[in-house]
């Protein structure tokens, strides 16, 4: 009992890490991997090489590149990260493995902070890699330490599928030790790991034969287990998280065939069970990636038909749609909660951005991309049209300019990146930008920090994840490399309305490229937190006219009530003066300053 | 038996520490314990919840519709948005606090504040606790949490667990007093 402490699946994986005695770790922070390697960077950090990568793909070719030279290393990313990540990811399919190599994927059922709820299971196949499936926190570190050693013992690259209910439960886990693993002697191979055709083609051969070997291993591996009931009525087919609903929900009534790895599936094994079973059941949520294996093997089975392909599942749920019965509801109640939406912070420099914005709608069509400010979509400020995926934001306007111009619509494509956007996939998209001279306005909205994520560091920050200084790549110089002539640059602080409808005006104005960095850091961060503090705004009583030109921005410290404007919450008004610059009657005072 | 455990309340109201109290202090008990909580979109203003399940093995993390045997909520009409997820005969211990959504800021949606009082003719087991009102005249409004620790503590029946040197474990040294004072004063009421 002693040893045993309360993790989230994400803290076990990154104890898994470090008592696994894996050396490198890299990430782009995305909910609900982030916290993975926060807590490497915070706890382990003097063990292991950690860091902020730009983006998903880099974070796999680092780890790629210390496999191959002898390291354990670690890459985890949310699900759709692993579509950015693929590339590295389905070469080191083929090429295996120096040291252990650890790929997690935490998936998002329920598109809880996603714009998808792909199921990741699928890459496993597609890219070759070896699977593991935790259901809970203690297996969450079980399974990390069991997949460096699975991946070097069978020359692979592991994927960790986790889901948001895994990595954001919490759940006791016992601790261990860190494991001293030395680094492997780096030896250059050029026919396992430069992966040109030649190579290329041997390599899967290799591959096909250990996914057979590795098969017999999963047929009777203690990760995949079978959990027997007094009889042979029922019988459950499962795994990570749907094993706890399923477990809710039947108790010892059933048969389980529990599996945690997932990839090569234990066909053999499967078949034995489902072979003495009356009934069984797949539980599993979103694709029917066990159920399509199950039937493969011909066997009939009960699975999607009755459980919902979409959305996350929970043992309510499960029951209802196995065990049927009307629910009695438990309460009528005759009143209704009012939506709460999350919204941009008080304070918040994207809301200057996003009013102006609003105000030149009939110029020009926004698109907008994955951050904070994908909460300005919203009525009244209306901010963007669309949004795909990280730096799409200021790539699909070039094609959608195009468009707009073909059906003779006048108005200009607008695009908007947040800075740890840019630094991530934003680059590549302005260089095509700027060669293609597209007629567009390409925005970068630079708060110093990844902020939806809760503030992590990134190349624009001095601080790196280890807690050491690190150099600030400078983003204005960056975009001025792509060649741009000085005139079609803006750098204007998106809190100075004025400031910021003049760089529209220009922007609107000239036909091709014009960028406009937005430079204004976080109201969250902690230096501005002190430097705000006592700072607020007043709104004077008498001057208030009742005109509700400051609602327009939707300040969360702002109300109106009684009749009049009143800032609500004086706590959470940083003074940023936004409000102050709608006001036309001079009612609003910024004060504490 | 599992015992389950919702937390409703807004991004920045504490739902999360207090939810890490209850988790250790059921774990010194002998409860297998899990709990559950959602990050991301939520933080910014909008509705947080936590979830809690103890016994003596619990599988799921996660609540569904008509599972909790308690409610706890922070805020008025949070507690209305979770009614769902109450089990028949289920508890609601709630504040009457009122955080003010940006439709009900902008005007375009009325706030319902009788919520409690409908709440209270409609179902047998409510027990309002002015939890942020406490916290205020304790001199901390951030100790709402802990007063509804107390009341929370109080209605399951968990007072055989020592719950202040956790308390004092979790919240910052020059804040612990008031917090004791915030969690006895939740107990008590």
């Amino acid at each position: 009992m002693m040893n045993k402490v309360i993790m989230s699946g994400d803290e076990a994986v990154a104890r898994g890490v470090y008592e696994a005695g894996c050396h490198v770790a890299a990430a782009y922070p995305g909910t609900p991997s982030t916290e993975i390697l926060e807590n490497i960077g915070e706890l382990y950090k003097d063990d292991i090489y950690c860091e902020w990568a730009t983006n998903e793909k880099v974070a796999a070719e680092v780890a790629a590149g210390a496999s191959i030279g002898g390291a354990r290393a670690l890459c985890a990313m949310k699900h759709v990260g692993m579509n950015v990540a693929a590339d590295p990811i389905f070469t080191m399919g083929y090429a295996g493995v120096n040291g252990g190599l650890v790929i997690v994927s935490a998936d998002d059922p329920g598109c809880h902070s996603s714009q998808n709820e792909q199921d990741n299971r699928l890459y496993a196949p597609h890219a070759k890699l070896a699977m593991m499936e935790p259901s809970d926190s203690q297996e969450c570190k079980d399974f990390t330490i069991a997949a460096f050693e699975l991946s070097e013992r069978f020359d692979i690259p592991v994927m960790l599928r986790m889901t948001t209910r895994v990595c954001h439960s919490k759940g006791l886990v016992e601790q261990g030790v860190r494991a001293s693993v030395p680094v492997k002697t780096y030896e250059r191979k050029v026919d396992k790991f430069a992966m040109l055709p030649a190579t290329a083609r041997k390599r899967h051969a290799i591959r096909e034969q250990l996914l057979v070997e590795m098969e017999a291993y999963s047929n009777a591996c203690p990760y995949n287990r079978v959990e027997n009931a007094k009889d042979d009525k029922i019988g459950i087919i499962t795994s990570g998280i749907s094993y706890e609903h399923a477990r809710e929900v039947f108790g010892d009534d059933a048969n389980y065939l529990k599996l945690g790895l997932t990839y090569p599936l234990p066909r053999d094994l499967i078949k034995g069970f489902a072979e003495r079973m009356e009934t069984l059941y797949v539980i599993e949520e979103n694709d029917p990636y066990l159920e399509n294996a199950v039937r493969a093997l011909g066997f009939d089975c009960i699975g999607k038909d009755k459980i919902p392909i979409c959305g996350e599942l929970n043992a309510e749920i499960v029951r209802s749609a196995l065990k049927g019965g009307e629910k009695e509801a438990s309460c009528n109640v005759p009143v209704e909660a009012p939506p709460r939406p999350p919204v941009l912070c008080a304070g918040c420099p994207h809301r200057g951005f996003f009013y102006t914005i609003s105000k030149n709608l009939k110029k020009i069509v926004p698109v907008g991309d994955i951050g904070c400010y994908a909460l300005g979509v919203n009525a009244p400020l209306n901010g963007f049209d669309f949004s795909i995926c990280m730096g799409a934001g200021l790539s699909s306007i070039i094609g959608l300019a195009q468009a707009l111009k073909m059906q003779g619509d006048s108005r200009k494509a607008l695009g908007m990146v947040g800075d740890s956007t840019f630094f991530h996939t934003g680059l590549n998209s302005l260089i095509d930008v700027i060669s293609s001279e597209a007629n567009v306005i390409a925005c970068i909205l630079d708060n110093s920090i990844t902020a939806m994520t809760g503030h992590q560091e990134n190349p624009g920050t001095e601080k790196n994840l280890m807690g050491r200084p690190s150099p600030v790549v400078d983003l204005v110089a960056l975009v001025r490399a792509t060649g741009i002539s000085e005139d079609r640059i803006r750098i204007v602080d998106p809190l100075d309305l004025d400031a910021m409808q003049a760089a529209m005006d220009a922007a609107i104005e000239v036909s091709g490229p014009f960028i406009i960095i937005t430079k204004r850091p976080c109201a969250l961060i902690k230096d501005v937190i002190k430097a705000n503090a006592g700072k607020h705004c007043v709104i004077h009583a008498d001057k208030c006219k009742s005109c509700k030109q400051c609602m327009k921005i939707t300040c969360p410290a702002i109300a109106f009530q009684d009749g009049r404007a009143v800032i609500a919450d004086p706590a959470s008004c940083t003074g940023c003066g936004l409000c102050q610059q709608m006001c036309k009657f001079g009612a609003i005072e910024k004060v504490g300053e | 038996m599992t015992k389950n455990i919702l937390l409703v309340g807004v991004g920045g109201q504490g739902t999360i520490l207090i939810s890490k109290i209850l988790s250790v202090g059921l774990v010194q008990k002998g409860y297998d314990v899990k709990m559950s909580e959602i990050h991301g979109m939520s933080q910014r203003g909008g509705s947080v919840t936590t979830q809690i399940k103890y016994g003596e093995k619990v599988y799921a993390p996660n609540i569904g519709e008509g599972e909790a045997d308690i409610i706890i909520s922070f805020e008025k009409t949070e507690t209305i948005r979770a009614l769902p997820y109450l089990k028949k005969g289920g508890t609601v211990i709630t504040d009457v606090h009122e955080i003010y959504s940006m439709p009900v800021l902008t005007g375009t949606v009325e706030y319902p504040h009788d919520a409690i009082d409908v709440l209270e003719k409609s179902i047998p087991n409510v027990i309002v606790v002015k939890a942020a009102e406490v916290a205020q005249k304790l001199g901390n409004t951030r100790a709402q949490n802990i007063v509804l620790l107390g009341a929370l503590v109080k209605s399951m029946k968990l007072d055989d667990i020592d719950w202040e040197p956790i308390v004092a474990q979790f919240v910052p040294a020059k804040a612990k007093d008031v917090n004791i004072a915030a969690f006895r004063a939740g107990f008590e009421m």
